[in-house]
């Protein structure tokens, strides 16, 4: 089992110190992690210290690529809104 | 100058988001390329043999810098080492402070600018969603509680050994408004050194939560009513320019795009090079201890000059002639009559808008990008804040260019009765008196406060001063 970075990623560094297993890795476009050594913290720490951290929604997803942090649970921004918002002035 | 060399954070703010990267835009948080600790100490080091003015290196973000503990320190440790006159500082969100204020001692930070939005940990549960603390990310009130209790803890920290702090706030209408006196109270007391009250930057296409769900920004009234409500605590910064994580150079006037990483990379930075930068550098500030003397030596005499040349030139549109107006006054030197007058003149405040460089009533009206605001009265002109014209973001189509410019400005520049300028064309002199606001070209090249006391007297002398200030006439 072990957790992947996809291309939500903004490389802004705050996972990499904090995985136990120093698994994840500078790469482009997006950081990685090397699934030989995920363990998703498990016996470190009660919850998956990448995703603990990450402030972008679906940037890491689990083995059944569901996003650990799903769309609106970070940023309190209810996905419709988003995605109306997104339709009146595009951005990122 | 700031150096971005710290992109992580462990705390999320509704007015920020931290997918963007614009070079149009400006505003913290936002930043177009990542360094190096190594990276950034070229940088600053390059940066500061072009501008012999540097004298401060910051670390901002674009995250929060205690986020980034190894590469903030190792960016300080080779600072202190390579260029040891500048001086060095730092802005945080405070969550991480307590734990890494002896560090910034030991590295002899010269000030820390810690953001504070609120005491309240249910206004705080408004403005974060959440924190990463202690390997959880915790939400909602139980969240800002723990943050709250940091940055008070670290702000008396600080305080205890002797580093000066500056507190940043956001404004964010409804939300934190009146509450932020409270702060301000709160943060004097403790011995905060300057209380920063900035207007929150809002707009849907930021993609921040703020700016999603339609949360206003506040109006320059609205920001400048809290800054003078505050006022009486502790000093104002009224000069803050919201810039981003990776400027350079003057308030106002970001030079960043002038030192990209590939063309500090080809440089080769020898011993003699930082020697002859520094020498530079000092050379440029006893330059400007000198020049700030004889300024202050000279002014009052400048001031009755001043006077008198607007006194006897003919009245005329000034938007036809202001370049003939600055050779007349270089050229003018009267310095015999109108006796000093500020003593016993009474008459009320009047807000003015100056396109200001340098300190110099300077700019043509239509490319001031900002207008710096003074309160303008008998005792002096004072700087109380200033007003943009431009948008946020200028290249990109998303960012309302449709918009009708000048009205706009005009907009921005409500409250003010005045507005001095290099220059100014007829279209906006005309829409502007229409507004209710007296352009005014007639101070070319001037000091901006002698400019200013030059026009509250012509508007005194014409008796438009004398109005809403009934009591004093009682009296």
């Amino acid at each position: 089992m072990a957790l992947e970075i996809v291309e939500a990623c903004i490389k802004c560094w705050a996972c990499v110190p904090l995985c136990p297993q120093k698994a994840i890795y500078e790469a482009d476009p997006h950081f990685l992690i090397d699934a030989g050594r995920c363990t998703e913290c498990l016996g470190d720490y009660a919850d998956p210290q990448c995703a603990s951290i990450c402030p972008i929604e679906g940037a890491i997803v689990n083995e059944l690529n569901e996003p650990l942090n799903p769309p609106g649970s970070l940023t309190g921004i209810p996905p419709a809104r988003w995605t109306a918002a997104q339709r009146e002035t595009p951005f990122r | 100058m700031h150096v971005a060399v710290a992109p992580a954070c462990n705390i999320q703010c509704h007015y920020c988001n931290r997918k963007y990267d614009c070079a149009n835009e400006s505003r913290p948080g936002v930043v177009s390329e990542l360094l190096t600790p190594e990276q950034a100490v070229k940088k600053a080091v390059v940066v500061a043999a072009a501008m012999p003015q540097l004298a401060v290196v910051g670390i901002a973000g674009p995250g929060d810098p205690l986020a980034n503990p190894e590469r903030t320190f190792a960016t300080f440790r080779m600072l202190a080492e390579r260029v040891p006159d500048l001086k060095l500082c730092l802005s945080t969100n405070g969550l991480a402070l307590p734990h890494y204020v002896d560090e910034l001692a030991r590295l002899h930070i010269d000030h820390v600018t810690i953001t504070i939005n609120c005491l309240d940990a249910d206004i705080g549960a408004e403005i974060y969603p959440w924190i990463f603390w202690k390997h959880k990310r915790i939400r909602g009130r139980a969240a800002a509680e723990i943050l709250i209790e940091q940055q008070q803890k670290g702000l008396e920290m600080l305080i205890a050994r002797g580093i000066l702090v500056k507190v940043n706030s956001v404004l964010i209408p409804g939300v934190n408004d009146e509450h932020l006196k409270t702060v301000s109270a709160c943060i004097k007391e403790k011995g905060a050194l300057l209380h920063n009250i900035m207007p929150l930057i809002s707009a849907p296409e930021h993609g921040t939560y703020y700016g999603v769900m339609g949360q206003r920004s506040p109006t320059p009234e609205e920001l400048k009513a809290l800054q003078d409500a505050c006022e009486g605590n502790m000093a104002m910064m009224r000069h803050c320019r919201q810039c981003r994580a990776d400027a350079i150079g003057l308030l106002g006037e970001d030079r960043a795009s002038e030192f990209t990483l590939d063309k500090i990379e080809t440089m080769t930075i020898t011993d003699d090079f930082l020697a002859a930068a520094r020498q530079r550098r000092m050379a440029w500030r006893e330059k400007i201890a000198a020049e700030r003397k004889a300024t202050e030596e000279n002014d009052s005499a400048r001031r009755h000059q001043q006077a008198v040349i607007t006194l006897h030139r003919q009245p005329r549109p000034a938007f036809l002639h202001a370049g003939a107006t600055e050779l007349e006054v270089s050229g003018h030197a009267p310095v015999n009559h109108s006796p000093s007058k500020s003593d016993n003149v009474s008459g009320r405040t009047v807000l003015m808008a100056v396109a200001a460089k340098n300190g110099l009533v300077a700019e043509h009206f239509g490319h001031a990008r900002e207008f710096l605001v003074y309160e303008v009265s008998a005792s002096g002109a004072k700087l109380v804040g200033h007003r943009k014209t431009d948008l946020y973001c200028v290249g990109s189509a998303a960012c309302g260019e449709n918009e009708d410019t000048l009205e706009k400005t005009i907009q921005a520049l409500a409250g003010c009765e005045v507005v001095l300028c290099a220059k100014i064309g007829y279209e906006p002199w005309k829409r502007l008196e229409a507004a209710g606001i007296l352009p005014n070209g007639e101070h070319p090249w001037e000091s901006v406060e002698s400019a200013c006391m030059a026009v509250w007297h012509e508007m005194h002398a014409a008796g438009k001063l004398a109005s809403q200030v009934p009591a004093q006439k009682v009296a």
